[in-house]
């Protein structure tokens, strides 16, 4: 098991290395330096000069890349120049929102979508079955921003139990913001959900024509032991695999529930910094979205090896 | 009383009839074996006891346990009888164990679920019963895993998990098919020490007419769902009063008509080979070792022979066969066909021509979107022009092999085992090849296909001048259609010499071994050839 974690901890190093060469390729390729989207169009060419001197921007490329990996492994990720803070920090704000935010949402759709499609899967070809696959096909098909707009209707406007937007900050209490990031946990976790029930379903019910769960039943096992105690395990590798992309959706790509709540999340800070061109911020965002991607599939084949002890001697 | 005792059983599925007026008794303490080729029924005969069928069964009739009805009760009625009073064991040893779950755990299982103990108390008795089939603490403690275990050691744990409750019948299910000889016979006689020690029923269930003649004390043979003929195993062997028995027992000793027509030409020399795989390192930086799976294997095959490769599973014969199919690259040594080397990967397709494989699953070796006729003539494309009249062709080939022309308009699924194995045959043969490579070709089919099938390759070898080399575990196949034979055992070639004298006076121990462990029908056993007139 430790073999096996250290060889996937070598590959989560090998990626980061990897992916940090690439992003930052890419925004050297990019036509134009951050002093002159700085100073603009007009700016004199020694205040260029001077502003690249004080950015670093006049040195190698390799010098430059290892100052951007050095100062990101102390914390120091640069400093925005649309907001003149340092990009760490904003990274941190929106941090408080997006993670919890994240796993939330990610909570509530694994709680949603195993027992759902365990259930569906028992029940496979009844009228529960054709409910749920029924469902989730709406679920998948719908897209996030009109449930998030139907929820809002439903639990803000009319019913008033939540609030339609907005985060108040931690520092304010815990239940007011478990509050604010019900509606769009809700909002990001059900067609999530709908897929990973759909996963869970096909999952179990190709695990049931295994001869194991035949062995099973030939022991006494009635049908509902036999898929607890036996498909249930089994199935899981595919729905790890899914719950793992999930997570790193849902981390990013939560930018269009995050407008529809005016949440100040990750999301809107890199599309923000996109429209402004703020390439330090850029930068810093996806080597973060890239770094967390990457961890999760690491905690995912972690998660592999203890689901299946086949791939424990692996390395 | 008797143990079990099926009355009139009768089963369809969705409407089709599959079982009818099935009607036999065992008693205790007897091996009762139940005979027929696949698709016979006896697999759905024990599923019916067991209350395992499938959706859409309807089930007539009765099978008491002890007196006890059992279709007459109920699936949570029958979760108490699984197990506790029935165990069941199946084909498969290495899919019939669940793969995250310790070996321990699961035979534990079988005591837990029917409260016969706590926890702690199951697994102690999971740890006797798994001494008893033979895996001691030493070098199988509970904590192990079913993929650490071979075929035969994990068909042990499903005997222990199914004999844990020591239940009054135990079904056992094809239990030694899958398994190479050696272990057939350890397995076998665990099987008969269990039922003389618990006093058990067996209801055995398998294809091989050798296997039930060493173990059944009674024996029934059934065919398309009906039992035809049944009574005292050595009785029955004797008088073999039922006409498909008679065709049974002859197919299972056939013998094809063919005439050696070996040269001394070398066709296939392979000298010195070797074949070992990477494992994976001990440390980061330890040494690489490596599994050597052929070590130093050389033989000559001669035109229009017939040369046999027998071993166990493990042995290396897949890997030999696959390099000098030069799909594997070699560590050493050298495989030359017509004078030319084989190089993996870079067969031309001129060589590739000269040499064809038949493989041993006649299911999974088709495209099954493919007609029968693109199938057959997939090996066109190793000549440097399409050959003109390709459909002649076709229709010539499945001719040769049995089958008829307009065949080729069909797809894969509409045929049966034996008739794919015909077009897999047809496929080879199409490019005029000098060399068939047959790798457990008839291993997955009944008796009496096999037959069919053994006097096809003899015929054809006869009108075409092929040479076959046969690879095969079944000793009684490799007897009846090779000239010479390769016994191999570890990656080495361990004897080697012409058939009838290496099993007629086998010089290694190991042949020795194979050879004493392969299941016969006592040879006083058989009905004189008058009484099959």
């Amino acid at each position: 098991m430790l073999r096996y974690a250290a060889s996937r901890l070598v590959s989560l190093i090998l990626s980061l290395v990897v992916a940090s060469l690439v992003i930052f390729a890419v925004l050297e390729i990019i036509p134009g330096d951050a002093a002159s989207f700085m100073l603009g169009m007009n700016a004199a060419p020694d205040t260029l000069a001077a502003l690249r001197e004080q950015l670093g921007l006049n040195g190698s490329l390799l010098s430059r890349y290892l100052v951007w990996v050095t100062g990101m492994l102390q914390g120091d990720f640069g400093t925005s120049y649309t907001y003149r803070t340092p990009v760490s920090e904003l990274i941190a704000a929106r941090m408080e929102v997006s993670v919890p935010l994240t796993l939330y949402a990610l909570v509530l759709s694994t709680a949603i979508a195993l027992p759902v499609g365990l259930l569906a899967a028992a029940r496979q070809g009844k009228a529960t079955d054709l409910a749920v696959m029924g469902t989730t096909q709406l679920g998948v098909a719908v897209p996030n921003f009109w449930f998030a707009m139907i929820l809002v209707l439903i639990f803000a406007v009319n019913l008033r139990w939540l609030p339609s937007g907005g985060f108040p900050g931690w520092e304010k209490g815990i239940w007011v913001n478990v509050k604010a990031l019900t509606l769009p946990a809700v909002a990001l976790a059900l067609p999530q959900a709908s897929i990973l029930a759909r996963v869970m379903r096909s999952s179990v019910l190709e695990t049931l024509t295994q001869d194991y769960v035949r062995t099973a039943r030939a022991k006494g096992l009635n049908r509902t032991q036999a898929v607890l105690r036996h498909a249930f395990r089994n199935a899981l590798i595919p729905v790890l695999t899914i719950l793992g992309l999930q997570f790193s959706f849902l981390l990013a790509g939560a930018i269009i529930i995050e407008n529809v709540f005016f949440l100040p999340g990750l999301g809107r800070l890199i599309f923000q910094g996109i429209t402004q061109r703020d390439l330090i911020v850029v930068k810093s965002v996806v080597m973060l979205l890239v770094g967390a991607v990457i961890l999760v599939n690491f905690l995912v084949d972690l998660a592999y090896a203890l689901v299946d002890p086949r791939l424990r001697r692996r390395a | 009383m008797s143990l079990l005792s099926v009355e009139n059983l009768s089963l369809s599925i969705h409407g089709t009839p599959i079982l009818e007026n099935v009607s036999f008794t065992m008693k205790a303490g007897e091996v009762f074996g139940l005979v027929g080729e696949s698709g016979s029924g006896k697999s759905l005969t024990s599923f019916s006891v067991m209350g395992l069928l499938p959706e859409g069964a309807k089930v007539s009739g009765a099978a008491k346990l002890q007196g006890h009805d059992l279709l007459a009760l109920t699936e949570s009625q029958m979760c108490h009888v699984r197990g506790r009073e029935i165990g069941m064991i199946f084909q498969e040893p290495m899919t019939a164990l669940n793969p995250v779950q310790s070996i321990g755990d699961q035979v534990a299982e079988t005591l837990v679920i029917h409260g016969a103990a706590t926890r702690a108390e199951a697994l102690r008795i999971a740890r006797d019963k798994l001494n008893r089939v033979g895996l001691t603490e030493d070098r199988f403690p509970l904590s192990r895993f079913p993929h650490e275990l071979s075929g035969g050691q994990r068909q042990r744990v499903c005997i222990a998990m199914a004999i844990a409750l020591r239940p009054k019948l135990l079904i056992a299910d094809e239990p030694t098919t899958a398994l190479d000889v050696t272990t057939q016979a350890q397995i076998l006689d665990l099987l008969k020490d269990l039922v003389a020690e618990e006093g058990m029923g067996l209801l055995l269930i398998t294809h091989d007419l050798a296997v039930v003649a060493g173990v059944a004390d009674e024996v029934a043979v059934m065919q398309q769902g009906r039992i035809v003929e049944q009574g005292p195993t050595e009785a029955l062997f004797r008088t073999r009063a039922h006409d498909y028995t008679r065709r049974l027992f002859a197919a299972s000793a056939h013998q094809p008509d063919r005439a050696a027509t070996a040269g001394t030409e070398p066709l296939l020399s392979v000298d010195g080979v070797r074949r070992s795989y990477a494992l994976p390192r001990a440390g980061f930086f330890g040494p690489q070792p490596r599994l050597e799976a052929v070590k130093g294997v050389s033989f000559t095959l001669h035109r229009g022979e017939s040369l046999g490769l027998v071993g166990e599973s493990g042995c290396g014969k897949s890997t030999l066969t696959r390099a000098i199919l030069g799909l594997e690259p070699i560590q050493g040594g050298s495989i030359t066909l017509c004078g030319e080397k084989i190089r993996a990967g870079a067969v031309p397709p001129a060589q590739r021509a000269r040499m064809q494989v038949v493989f041993q699953d006649p299911y999974g070796s088709f495209n099954p979107r493919h007609k029968v006729g693109r199938l057959v003539a997939e090996p066109f494309h190793l000549a440097p022009i399409p050959p003109a009249g390709q459909r002649d062709r076709v229709a010539a080939a499945l001719t040769e092999v049995g089958l008829k022309p307009s065949d080729a308009e069909k797809y894969i699924h509409e045929f049966s085992g034996g008739q794919r194995q015909r077009i897999a045959i047809a496929r080879a043969l199409i490019v005029r090849p000098e060399l068939i490579i047959l790798d457990e070709a008839v291993s997955a089919l009944d008796v009496r296909v096999r037959a069919q099938i053994l006097d096809l390759l003899a015929d054809l070898q006869g009108r075409l001048g092929l040479s076959y080399l046969f690879i095969s575990h079944d000793l009684h196949v490799v007897r009846a259609i090779t000239d010479r034979v390769l016994v191999m055992k570890s990656g080495e070639i361990v004897e080697q010499g012409l058939t009838g004298a290496v099993f007629s006076a086998p010089r290694h121990s190991y042949t020795r071994q194979l050879i004493a462990a392969t299941p016969v029908i006592p040879s006083d056993w058989t009905v004189s050839n008058d009484a099959l007139v």
